[in-house]
């Protein structure tokens, strides 16, 4: 921890930079240089193997014309805006009802957690079978006498994507009812006593007040959401694969089955150059704010 | 904000330190408190559903799925489809059950979580103890990429394992978790040794101890707590991958998930959905298991997992 400088500056503090050689190599290699790579092969005609035969942006054209790309996109769009709106409202319900010095809380957030410890093939593989419209929730109401209800998003292109949207709710909105309660029990009860003293109402203190004090904590948690939404994969697989046709299917996937399928390698490294940019315009302005002005408490 | 920090109060006695916010509660069966329990409840039983789901149908015969519905207990309890799911249940060609998938799965776990978080606790411990000119600038790289989606980095790796021969084996595989593990590993023991008493360090500096014997003889003696999220983030995260699983092995040396699906969306034959959901609960009982056992321990690791910075 010494600050005087000392002749030999690259054998000073060795063994702290041997340990750091596996952080140096995977931030150099891998996520600098890998990401860099996936780019500019992106820019070329690559197939079955990665060559360097440039091609300008023919790839992005022609992703850009794929319907299967347009419809992933959508898909994407409709997902991320909805589960980002319900992943907060009901994360900040369920944390507000537990922030009531109930009892079991404890008990009530175990249950409201675990799913999150189950991973997306599992999740998906469960909400499959709840949502098999022979055997599922659709055949029970119906057998109860409601003939005609009909809930079938698994098997119906139009409402696919919102099957998958409950499944996905269900396994991480637990995730984010605890943010929010550290958030809510990190606002001081003075502010709670004041309210009241002035005789507001509590839903009024908590949209007027609490809210607006928790921002961090919502702005981190709109992050978490974010880079998780683009990220979808696994879920879609295990639940619809991608069906029915290309109904559900999302770039994640697109880029999957073109670089290990369909074996059109430029394909695919335009698409996870397309999903890295949607990541950098959601982080850019976010770390922005964070880290570029000035610290705020 | 340290991370360590950003702990979940819960429980009697950090209730008192913290304080719930909200109103005072009244009788115990005001209108208020019916409506709150009752809401809570009403969710919880939501959230508990489809576990029970899970539980039933593995439990019962086809006749009695095709006849019931899906929420009705057994008539008859069996643990056929649980046998079945274990030891034979067919992926494609292959029908020798879940049972491969689970041992790959531990053979990828266990030094995966031992080799990550070697190499992370002693990066976290050179990042808060012992920085030298530069550290930061790679640390702040490597918390960068874990916005990264792992799309765009899948393939170069792939090429750099074919290049020393570990593409489709299990130590590819290892060596894949450990890297995108690295980032929020680092970061959860940076935070945790930066945390901790400087002067511990200094006397430990004077009395000649170097980079290694601190780290072993006072620092990891010291950090348990630490580690214990670690290997509970790092366990259900890493059982839990499909991704890695599905693109850096075969199909001999595929992960439990990658088989579980394989299994259940397989186009052949008849659908047993009991069989079916019992291979899905085998698959998800581990995780499960470490996130009952955990309690307290799990929501830390999260909340210092999604609280970065």
């Amino acid at each position: 921890m010494s600050k005087s400088e000392r002749p030999s500056q690259l054998f000073r503090n060795l063994n702290a930079k041997i340990a750091s050689i596996p952080m140096i190599l995977t931030a150099l290699v891998i996520f600098v240089g890998g990401s860099a790579w996936t780019v500019l092969y992106s820019f070329t005609s690559s197939k079955l193997l990665p060559r360097l035969n440039f091609v300008g942006l023919d790839q992005y054209y022609r992703l850009w014309s794929v319907p299967r790309w347009l419809v992933s996109i959508e898909n994407l769009l409709i997902y991320g805006v909805l589960s980002l709106l319900f992943s907060l409202v009901i994360g900040f319900l369920l944390a507000a009802l537990l922030d009531q010095k109930i009892r079991f809380e404890d008990t009530f957030r175990t249950i409201f957690l675990y799913p999150f410890a189950l991973s997306f093939i599992v999740t998906g593989l469960v909400w499959q079978w709840l949502l098999n419209p022979e055997f599922g929730v659709q055949a029970v109401v119906r057998s109860l006498g409601w003939e005609s209800f009909s809930f079938n998003p698994l098997y119906d292109s139009s409402i696919v994507i919102y099957g998958i949207l409950i499944a996905a709710l269900w396994q991480g909105t637990g995730l984010i009812m605890c943010l929010m309660l550290a958030g809510l029990r990190g606002i001081d009860e003075d502010i709670w006593k004041a309210a009241r003293v002035d005789g507001i109402p509590t839903w009024k203190t908590y949209l007027f007040i609490i809210i607006p004090m928790m921002r961090p904590v919502f702005i981190t948690t709109l992050v978490i959401i974010a880079a998780g939404i683009v990220k979808i994969y696994d879920l879609v697989v295990a639940q619809t694969s991608g069906g029915p046709g290309i109904a559900s299917e999302v770039p994640a996937k697109y880029v999957y089955d073109y670089m290990f399928f369909a074996q059109n390698l430029g394909q695919g490294f335009a698409a996870s150059t397309m999903m890295l940019l949607s990541v950098i315009i959601v982080i850019v302005p976010w770390a922005y704010l964070e880290f570029g002005g000035k610290k705020r408490v | 904000m340290s991370d360590h920090t950003v702990s979940l109060p819960a429980g009697p006695g950090t209730l008192e330190a913290y304080g719930p916010s909200g109103p005072k509660p009244r009788h115990m069966f005001s209108r208020r408190n019916i409506f709150l329990y009752g809401t809570l409840i009403v969710v919880a039983l939501y959230y508990l559903l489809p576990l029970y789901v899970m539980v039933v149908t593995s439990l019962k015969g086809m006749p009695e799925i095709r006849l019931g519905n899906i929420f009705s207990p057994p008539m008859e309890i069996t643990f056929e489809p649980w046998v079945k799911a274990w030891s034979s249940a067919c992926t494609g060609l292959n029908c020798d059950g879940l049972s491969r998938g689970f041992w790959n799965s531990v053979r990828i776990t266990i030094p995966s979580v031992i080799l990550s978080i070697a190499l992370a606790s002693v990066n976290g411990y050179a990042l808060a103890n012992w920085r030298f000119k530069g550290a930061d600038t790679f640390f702040i790289i490597l918390i960068v990429g874990a916005f990264i989606p792992y799309q765009v980095m899948i393939y170069p790796i792939v090429i750099i394992l074919r290049e020393v021969g570990l593409y489709g084996s299990l130590s590819g595989l290892v060596i894949v978790h450990s890297i995108f593990g690295m980032p929020i590993l680092t970061l959860l023991f940076r935070n945790y040794f930066t945390s901790m008493p400087e002067e511990l360090f200094r006397a430990a500096r004077v009395d000649g101890a170097g980079f290694w014997g601190i780290y072993f003889r006072i620092m990891l003696p010291m950090s348990l707590p630490i580690f214990v999220v670690a290997i509970i983030l790092q366990v259900t995260g890493i059982w839990n991958d499909f991704l890695f699983g599905v693109v850096y092995t075969r199909p001999d040396t595929y992960p439990m998930t990658v088989q579980l699906n394989n299994i259940v969306n397989s186009v052949q034959g008849v659908k047993e959905y009991n069989v079916n959901m019992a291979a899905t609960i085998l698959t998800g009982l581990v995780p499960l298991i470490v996130y009952f056992l955990s309690g307290k321990l799990f929501v830390r690791g999260i909340a210092a997992g999604a609280v970065k910075g």
